[in-house]
């Protein structure tokens, strides 16, 4: 499925700053996503990873800083224009549309773009996401947990995105599920689709992630390829630290 | 003469059901009320006898009004809820806004046609006025089933559209999750502004083929109406359009019978003591709240 081609072009994030009411949840962050790439983005819990996400998506407004798809700036847009520009993205906690039928769910994804999909073209989707229902008509609230995850990334790739956001895709899976996920993360971006992975699963980001940022209070800390991260001192100091 | 009571309840069931989808379609995606609903019924009343007083067609003249009474509503959302959404203002407060445009509507309706009872200009309904439809026992005049075909065709039609159409997807998303939805690319505003017209539009619809049924149409029209609608939407479960359908052909169905069978000064009180029986067995109506997101 072409799920790139007109929208190949780099997610750039420069000096994002994020403050609400005097906290200041993201402090000059900066992250650079290209097509076919994944980036793994990790750190502490409220290190700010889901701001910068939220920011990214047009959920929160950045207090300064810029952040662009290709030449087209981001950073001003509503919510719904940005995902009409390229950006897709999973949830932290699954936010499937759950009285609306599978199907229903992965059309919802192409909101972002005009037309609606075929019947086969969503079973594609499922396939290409490892989501194993077939029934198109049954609730997504109904769906086994691991299912749900699955789908809401064949909700996301419907959009055909330029990058695709996913939050902690593997949270809550087992082992063998999260091998399979981290198959479809890697085959997605093969495709030309941006990654950028929040993640606490480290197997799965030394496994997939071609670069990793990482986040702590705020500020990025470091930046590398996994192997680099995982003997970056700060890195150890801020998993391991106080 | 049961027979002959459950079909005029089926008539005036047809027409509630229609208003009170209004409410039930702006709760189920905004979480708010809408008391301007029976003032845009009211308007488009009064819009339909003047463009029939004008000398259109009476369907020329009840599509032109059921449009712009859905304008009607969009502009309503443009001014008492779209600035409060924004700010995040809860759902009190729009509630509020809501009463003040119905004072506007009002007031401009009362200031354009003045108090008092008025009619559709004679000779309006041509052979729709004259004589009677037999049918087995029953006996029904044509407005009668011009009044339920419209009815059940613009139920038909928004059947079709919330269960098989983009639009209706988009309606049952932002029901669901305005915030996932917009994250998937979806225009909140204009999502919005379309369920406010469709809402609007039964809405007025409602409102024509009352004027038309009992050959008046007032400012207090809407007002007569609006607590039955709520109760209706109450007693069909909060945001369900089923719910509000099977709600509304009940209310119909005592209100008649009550009148045919016990006085008709009592027709209200007991139409709304069976709707207080009903809700006193199940709290959260009929279908409870969530039968829109399904549809």
């Amino acid at each position: 499925m072409a799920a790139s081609g007109v929208n190949a072009e780099a997610l750039v994030a420069e000096n994002v700053t994020v403050r609400y009411a005097g906290v200041t949840a993201l402090d000059d962050a900066s992250l650079r996503v290209e097509p076919g790439a994944i980036v793994g983005l990790i750190g502490p819990n409220g290190a700010g990873k889901t701001t910068l996400i939220n920011a990214i998506t047009g959920v929160v407004r950045p207090t300064s800083g810029t952040i662009a798809l290709g030449t087209k700036r981001l950073d001003r847009l509503p919510a719904h224009r940005v995902a009409r520009a390229g950006i897709a993205r999973t949830y932290q906690n699954v936010r499937l549309f759950a009285r609306l039928d599978v199907a229903d769910n992965v059309r919802a994804g192409a909101f972002a773009r005009s037309g609606t999909l075929s019947d086969s073209e969503i079973v594609t989707l499922l396939e290409r996401t490892g989501t194993t229902e077939r029934d198109l008509r049954r609730r997504a609230g109904a769906l086994p947990y691991g299912e749900q995850r699955r789908l809401e990334v064949a909700r996301a790739l419907a959009a055909r995105p330029a990058t695709l956001l996913l939050d902690e895709p593997a949270a809550g899976m087992n082992p063998a599920e999260t091998i399979v996920l981290g198959r479809t993360i890697a085959s997605v971006a093969s495709s030309g689709v941006g990654i950028l992975l929040v993640e606490h699963d480290m197997s799965l980001v030394a496994a997939i992630c071609t670069s990793v940022v990482v986040l702590n209070f705020g500020r990025v800390i470091a930046t590398g390829t996994p192997q680099e991260i995982a003997r970056d001192p700060a890195v150890i100091e801020a998993y391991l630290g106080t | 003469m049961l027979a002959q009571q459950l079909a005029n309840g089926l008539f005036l069931g047809a027409v509630y059901a229609l208003f009170a989808i209004g409410y039930t379609l702006v709760f189920g995606v905004l979480d708010i009320l809408n008391l301007a609903h029976a003032a845009i019924f009211m308007a488009t009343a009064f819009a339909a006898i003047a463009l029939v007083g004008a000398g259109l067609p009476l369907a020329l003249a009840i599509a032109i009004a059921v449009v712009f009474a859905g304008l009607l509503g969009i502009a309503l959302d443009r001014v008492a809820f779209a600035p409060l959404r924004a700010r995040n203002a809860g759902t009190l407060v729009p509630l509020i806004s809501s009463i003040g445009v119905a004072i506007a509507i009002g007031g401009v309706a009362r200031g354009l046609f003045g108090p008092g009872e008025h009619r559709f200009p004679s000779g309006t309904l041509g052979p729709l006025g004259e004589g009677r439809i037999h049918l087995g026992a029953l006996a029904f005049s044509g407005l009668d089933i011009v009044i339920l075909g419209v009815a059940l065709a613009l139920m038909g039609t928004l059947a079709y559209v919330m269960r098989a159409t983009s639009l209706g997807r988009a309606i049952r998303a932002v029901a669901e999750d305005r915030v996932a939805a917009a994250l998937l690319g979806l225009d909140l505003e204009r999502t919005i502004a379309l369920t406010f017209f469709i809402a609007s539009a039964l809405g007025g619809a409602a409102g024509i083929l009352i004027g038309l049924q009992y050959d008046s149409v007032s400012l207090e029209m809407g007002s007569r109406i609006e607590l039955k609608g709520l109760a209706i939407v109450i007693l069909g479960g909060m945001g369900s359009i089923t719910g509000a359908v099977i709600g509304a052909f009940i209310l119909g169905a005592v209100e008649v019978l009550s009148v045919a069978y016990i006085t008709s000064s009592y027709r209200d009180a007991v139409a709304f003591g069976v709707m207080f029986a009903i809700l006193v067995l199940r709290p959260s109506g009929l279908l409870g709240k969530r039968a829109l997101r399904t549809a």
